[in-house]
């Protein structure tokens, strides 16, 4: 059961990022990315891990990309165009990616012989076992994330902002 | 027992400095002028230069559940960072259009931060977001010659393959956590020969290069810095060349020492190759650039490679030869891009070699400093940069890398025929036909920078012996505790 609801939603997963790379119109990649998003939820719930499956349909699927897909409507950008640049980069970016799928997958699977099955409900799952990490071993990194943010946004808002003009 | 929090000193007083020049910018009347808040930031990185310099005084140990380490070597590297993060904001003070400053100043305060917490940190995560810290500031600052067609190029550029980068770093935790069940830097070490399948450690560590390689632009991974050089402001310039480098550089030498120690004879052969295309590369293209500021880009990338030839040393040697190496290029690089800058002015008028004809008649006081400047960057005795260079090789000399040295020396010489084309030009008479030239303003800001960089370069070149010793205890604390 597990096993097939895995490869249906992970099919789904590779679908959904095949097709964002492959539309030309910015509006259907960002809702292909939200298909994307949403099987790796459904990953997440197989392999136990329940709260990062909520918040993985909660953010990510939707605050994030309602936001995305706000943007690109509001924006109304035009399709993508192609150049020679782009021809170029395609013609020697897919073999390149081939290859090194290949050499990653290759890694992974010789290095998943010597692994046995993983269960992540064992660990820790519950939001209790969650937070005594989150707010005392990683307790530096969740802080330092506030100092992320900060300056995600001031460079936002520097950037966003029109000249005065004196220029 | 030390508390915690004096672990942290710098970085948090660097990130009160962010806060109230944030919060004063808003204070502020919109027309009035903004240079208030780059001496309030410059004060507040001179408190936390000095809190680096203290920290050096604490005995090593880690803090916040072993996720930061305080040792001589992260001393080191905080004062170091500081001292640039200072030098360019006393540059950015004057140099820089009015609009926006108070951002721009807050920008590089937080941005410094993250560099800081680079050098200390021995948590992967910490590592993952205080990289992220320190790049996010440096594209935003990459694109504040908004007007320009080159500025967005430039931001844009860096944004999309620096975070590509730091997406392979990422990539390389999560599969060293899947090999070892942990992101402790001291833990992977140790539980690195018990990891069930090598393979998965050689590509979580490739991946984890690819990152980090891409952050000091060493070859292949530095397509992006010549375009990023040229859009970004110079002081800008003077900055991300220097410090969020440094920072990657203790980082590389954090990752490659404390945790990869194992891994020694996989590695080594790896940064060879990398030292010696690094150098080529970027020597050879550095010889047909025009423009001033990509041919120092690529001399960047050059200097990355004779950098990491230091670490075919043994022993403890190249982490002390790449400390006074990071310590010297800092100088050197720091005072020509504020030349630079000091003489094309706000508008940066002046963008090929060609420009700068006439600029040794007209003020050679300017003309003079570019010329140590330069010296420097060639490697000429009595300048940090030949000290430098002098270490670099003689380390990975007494590492049996006597190839490695001859191609570094050939290199050097190849270097020197561009930095002379730019003193050639600096020394001849103007263009009778070529711009008005105007005399630099150099305002109290620009010179205390501008002489600083200059002092430390020849401090640095005739008595290298204070910062020596602070490298060489850097170097020791590590291998005390770093396990090597």
């Amino acid at each position: 059961m597990h096993l097939v609801l895995f490869l249906i939603f992970a099919l789904f997963a590779l679908a959904g990022a095949a097709n964002l790379l492959l539309q030309k119109h910015p509006i259907n990649s960002a809702l292909s990315l939200i298909v994307v998003m949403s099987s790796l939820a459904v990953l997440y719930l197989l392999l136990g891990a329940e709260f990062l499956a909520m918040a993985q349909v909660i953010v990510y699927a939707g605050a994030i990309m309602v936001l995305f897909t706000f943007v690109v409507m509001l924006l109304n950008e035009g399709r993508e165009e192609k150049t020679w640049g782009s021809r170029a980069a395609r013609t020697v970016g897919f073999p390149a990616v081939v290859v090194l799928l290949a050499t990653l997958a290759a890694a992974i699977l010789r290095a998943g012989r010597h692994y046995g099955m993983v269960s992540l409900s064992d660990g820790i799952t519950t939001t209790q076992d969650l937070s005594k990490v989150l707010f005392r071993d990683l307790l530096l990194p969740f802080e330092l994330t506030s100092v992320l943010i900060l300056i995600a946004i001031l460079g936002a808002v520097a950037l966003a902002r029109k000249d005065d003009g004196n220029a | 027992m030390t508390p915690d929090i004096l672990r942290i000193l710098p970085e948090l007083i660097l990130t009160l400095t962010g806060v109230v020049v944030m919060l004063t910018d808003a204070t502020l009347a919109p027309r009035s002028s903004r240079k208030p808040l780059g001496w309030l930031a410059a004060l507040g990185t001179t408190i936390a230069l000095c809190a680096s310099l203290g920290q050096a005084a604490l005995p090593a140990g880690t803090a916040f559940y072993a996720t930061v380490q305080t040792d001589a070597f992260s001393a080191f590297f905080h004062t170091l960072i500081c001292a640039i993060v200072l030098a360019a904001i006393l540059l950015s003070i004057d140099a820089l259009p009015q609009h926006h400053r108070g951002e721009f100043f807050a920008l590089i305060v937080f941005g410094a931060v993250g560099m800081c917490l680079l050098t200390s940190a021995v948590e992967l995560l910490v590592v993952f977001i205080a990289l992220e810290i320190s790049s996010i500031s440096t594209y935003v600052l990459a694109g504040y010659r908004k007007h320009t067609a080159q500025g967005p190029e430039s931001a844009i550029k860096y944004f999309l393959l620096g975070s590509f980068a730091t997406a392979f770093l990422l990539y390389g935790i999560a599969m060293l956590f899947g090999a070892t069940g942990t992101t402790q830097i001291q833990e992977i070490a140790t539980l690195l020969p018990a990891a069930r399948s090598h393979t998965l450690v050689i590509l979580a560590f490739a991946l984890m290069m690819v990152g980090v390689l891409f952050k000091v632009s060493a070859a292949p991974f530095h397509v992006w810095t010549p375009d990023v050089y040229e859009g970004a402001p110079t002081p800008v310039v003077a900055l991300m060349s220097t410090a969020p480098k440094v920072a990657a550089f203790a980082l590389l030498v954090r990752l490659l020492y404390g945790a990869f120690p194992l891994l020694h004879t996989l590695w080594m052969p790896l940064l060879w190759a990398v030292a010696i295309l690094s150098m080529t590369v970027g020597n050879l293209a550095a010889l047909r650039q025009t423009n001033a500021k990509r041919m120092l880009a690529y001399s960047s990338i050059a200097h990355a490679g004779y950098l990491l030839a230091a670490l075919a040393g043994v022993g403890s040697q190249p982490i002390t030869a790449i400390a006074f190496y990071t310590a010297a290029y800092a100088a050197m690089n720091v005072g020509i891009f504020a030349l630079l800058s000091l003489v094309s002015g706000p508008d940066e008028h002046r963008s090929q070699i060609a420009d700068y004809r006439g600029v040794l008649h007209q003020s050679p006081l300017t003309g003079g400093l570019m010329l140590l400047f330069l010296i420097s960057l060639i490697g000429i005795p009595f300048t940090g940069g030949f000290f430098a260079k002098f270490y670099s090789f003689s380390t990975a000399m007494n590492g049996g890398a006597a190839w490695l040295v001859l191609i570094g020396l050939l290199n050097s010489g190849i270097a020197a025929a561009y930095y002379l084309r730019f003193a050639i030009a600096l020394a001849q008479p103007a263009a009778k036909n070529g711009h008005a030239v105007t005399l630099p303003r150099w305002t109290l800001a620009t010179s205390a920078a501008v002489l600083a960089a200059g002092a430390a370069t020849l401090v640095l070149g005739i008595a290298p012996g204070w910062v020596l010793s602070a490298a060489t205890a850097a170097a020791h604390s590590f291998t005390v505790i770093g396990g090597l």
